[in-house]
C-alpha cells in the first residue's frame, strides 16, 4: 500500500505536469486561468518530499506510515499551491489520511473508499459547497458512490478504484452545462454555462491514474505470484 | 481571424516567470528602503521598524499583478505587512502566518481580506496556525456591484474599496485604538462602499503566457473582477461618458445614494490605461453625480488595484462623513500613497 501510495502521488504529478496547460485553458475559460499551474507547482513539490523523505524499514510501513505520507502530501499542497485549490485539496488529503489512518488494513478498497469519502466530505465543509455547483465535488461525490457501490458488490482495490474513475470522468464531463454556483467561475453567471469545470477535471485526473495505479499493482501481485 | 486582429505574444519585462514576484518585491524593497523591508523567504513586504508596540497590526495580501495593491501601501498609516502570492493566486497560510507573528506588538492583528474562495480559505488557515498566540480579526471586503446575487456566487468580490479599507483602517490603528474599533471601522467603509469596473482589453498572466479572454477590438467586457476573469455581459465600445454611466449608475442604486450627500469617488485604472484617459473618466463620473447633487467630498484617480496590463477603468464611491473624511485625510506614507507627511 505504501509504495502504491508513493506511486500513485508520483504518477499523479507526472500526468499533472502533462496535463497543467488544458486545465489552464479550462480555467481560462471560466476563471483565473492557473489551475494547471498551481496543480503542477503543488505535485512537484511533492515529488520533493518524496525525494527527501526516508524509506519506511521494512515492514513499518502500515497504516500510520501511509496515513503520514497522505497528511505530508497534504500540507506540501496547501503550503504550495494557494488559491482555493491549494486548501481544497490539502484539507482532502489530510482527511483521507485520517481515513486510512483508522483502516484496519489500508490496502483494502475499503480503506479506500473510506478515505475517498473523507475527502470529498474535507472539501465540501470547507468549501461550504455541495454537488451540482460546478465544483470538483462534481467528480469526487459521484466517484465516491461509485466506490461505495463497487465495494459494497465485492470488488477488489482495481476494481474500486476503477468505478472511481469512470465516475469521476462521467461527472466532470456532466458540469458542462452546469451554472457554477460557488467559487470564480460563479462570477460569470450564465456564462459559466458550457465549460468544463477545471475542478473537476483535475479531481478525476487524480482518480485516473490512481485507478491505472491500482491496476499495474495487482497484476505485479498477480506476476509475482504467477 | 481578421488581418488586423491583435497580437497575443507576450511582452513583459521578466527574466525568469517563476522570478517574477521575488524580483518584483526585491525591486519593491530596494526603491523604498525607509518604508518597507523584504522577508523574501515568504514574498512577505514588512514596515520598516516593525512592529510597533502597542499598535494593530494590519495584513493583507492576496495574488501578485494587482500593484500596487497590496505591498505598496505598507508604510505609515496603512499596512503592516502585505503578503504576495503568485500573480492572480492567493498566498499560501504559511506565508500569512509569518506576517501575523512579524506585525503583533501585543495589540491584535487585523487581517484585510478579499472576498475570493482562495484568500478567505488561505487567510482561515492561517488565523487557525496563531490561534491562542496572536488575537486576529479579519474583515472582508465584498464591494463589487456587478456581481449581483450572492445567493448564486461565491459572494461579491473586493475589488476598488479594499484600498480605502487599508487607508482608513491604517489611519485608525496608526492613531492607536484598539483592534476592535479598528475592525469596526473596516467594516464600516466596506458597507458604505461599492465598485464596479470594465475592461477594453484582456490581460495575460505570466505563466499561461496567452490572454486570459479574447475580446474583439470594438468590444467591452463589462463587470470584471481584478484577475482577468471574465465580465458578465459584453458591450459595443461607446463613449466614455456613457461607459462610466455603465458603472456608476449600479453604485448609486446599490448604495440607495441620493442628492445632497458626499462621497469619496474613486477612479482606478486596471494597469494599462493612461491617465489622460482616467481623468476623462473621472470628468464623466462627475459629470453624473453632480447631475444627481452628489457631491464628491475626497477624489482619487490612477492606478491603484490593477489588473496586470489590462486596460480598463472601474469606479468605487465610498459614502463620506466627517468620521470617515478625517481618517482619509490622516497622514500616510507608503511606496503608493503619501499625504501629510
Amino acid at each position: 500500500m505504501h509504495d502504491g501510495v508513493i506511486a500513485w502521488l508520483r504518477a499523479a504529478a507526472d500526468r499533472v505536469h502533462a496535463e497543467a496547460a488544458s486545465l489552464t485553458a479550462l480555467d481560462q475559460a471560466i476563471g483565473d486561468g492557473d489551475h494547471g499551474i498551481n496543480l503542477d507547482r503543488g505535485f512537484a513539490a511533492i515529488v520533493a518530499m518524496l525525494d527527501e523523505r526516508p524509506a519506511p524499514e521494512d515492514g513499518t510501513a502500515d497504516a500510520t506510515a501511509t496515513a503520514d505520507l497522505l497528511r505530508q502530501a497534504g500540507k506540501t499542497l496547501i503550503s504550495k499551491v494557494g488559491g482555493a485549490s491549494g486548501p481544497l485539496y490539502g484539507t482532502a488529503f489530510l482527511r483521507g489520511a485520517g481515513a486510512i489512518g483508522a483502516a484496519t488494513d489500508p490496502s483494502a478498497g475499503a480503506a479506500f473508499v473510506a478515505a475517498l469519502e473523507a475527502a470529498a466530505g474535507g472539501i465540501s465543509a470547507l468549501g461550504k459547497s455541495a454537488e451540482g455547483e460546478k465544483t470538483m465535488l462534481d467528480a469526487l461525490f459521484p466517484a465516491a458512490r461509485a466506490a461505495r457501490a463497487a465495494l459494497d458488490g465485492g470488488g477488489d482495490l482495481a476494481t474500486v478504484t476503477a468505478a472511481a474513475r469512470d465516475a469521476a470522468t462521467a461527472g466532470a464531463a456532466a458540469t458542462i452545462p452546469m451554472l457554477a454556483t460557488k467559487g470564480r467561475a460563479s462570477y460569470l453567471g450564465e456564462r459559466s454555462v458550457g465549460h468544463q469545470d477545471p475542478g473537476a477535471t483535475s479531481s478525476a485526473l487524480l482518480l485516473a491514474v490512481l485507478a491505472e495505479t491500482a491496476a499495474a499493482g495487482t497484476s505485479d501481485a498477480a506476476a509475482a505470484t504467477a | 481571424m481578421a488581418a488586423n486582429a491583435p497580437s497575443h505574444a507576450m511582452k513583459k519585462l521578466i527574466n525568469k516567470v517563476d522570478d517574477l514576484v521575488p524580483e518584483s518585491l526585491a525591486g519593491l524593497g530596494a526603491a523604498h528602503p525607509d518604508l518597507v523591508k523584504i522577508d523574501a523567504a515568504n514574498n512577505v513586504v514588512l514596515r520598516a521598524g516593525g512592529p510597533k508596540q502597542g499598535k494593530v497590526g494590519l495584513v493583507s495580501g492576496g495574488g501578485s499583478g494587482h500593484e500596487p495593491m497590496h505591498g505598496g501601501y505598507v508604510g505609515l498609516g496603512m499596512l503592516d505587512a502585505a503578503c504576495a502570492g503568485n500573480v492572480f493566486t492567493s498566498p499560501v497560510p504559511d506565508q500569512m502566518e509569518a506576517a501575523t507573528r512579524a506585525v503583533d506588538g501585543g495589540a491584535g492583528v487585523l487581517h484585510i481580506v478579499k472576498n475570493y474562495t482562495g484568500d478567505i480559505l488561505n487567510f482561515e488557515m492561517a488565523a487557525e496556525l496563531v490561534e491562542g498566540e496572536v488575537e486576529v480579526q479579519s474583515v472582508v471586503t465584498n464591494d463589487d456591484v456587478a456581481v449581483q446575487d450572492s445567493l448564486y456566487t461565491a459572494g461579491r468580490r473586493g475589488v476598488g474599496v479594499t484600498v480605502l479599507v487599508e487607508k482608513i483602517a491604517g489611519a485608525r490603528a496608526e492613531a492607536g485604538a484598539p483592534l476592535a474599533d479598528v475592525a469596526a471601522i473596516a467594516t464600516k467603509v466596506n458597507g458604505q462602499g461599492r465598485s464596479m469596473g470594465l475592461a477594453l482589453t484582456s490581460c495575460i498572466v505570466p505563466a499561461a503566457g496567452t490572454p486570459t479572454f479574447e475580446l474583439g477590438d470594438d468590444e467591452v467586457e463589462v463587470g470584471i473582477g481584478i484577475h482577468g476573469e471574465p465580465g458578465r455581459r459584453r458591450e459595443k465600445l461607446a463613449p466614455v461618458d456613457d461607459m462610466a454611466e455603465w458603472l456608476v449608475t449600479p453604485i448609486i442604486q446599490d448604495l440607495g445614494l441620493k442628492g445632497g450627500e458626499t462621497v469619496l469617488a474613486f477612479v482606478n485604472g486596471m494597469g494599462g490605461t493612461p491617465l489622460i484617459e482616467l481623468y476623462t473618466a473621472f470628468n464623466s463620473v462627475n459629470k453624473i453625480l453632480g447631475g444627481q447633487n452628489i457631491k464628491i467630498g475626497r477624489s482619487l484617480v490612477g492606478n491603484y488595484i490593477t489588473s496586470l496590463e489590462m486596460a480598463g477603468f472601474s469606479v468605487t464611491l465610498l459614502k463620506l462623513d466627517d468620521e470617515l473624511t478625517k481618517l482619509w485625510d490622516a497622514p500616510v506614507h507608503t511606496p503608493a500613497l503619501r499625504w501629510g507627511v
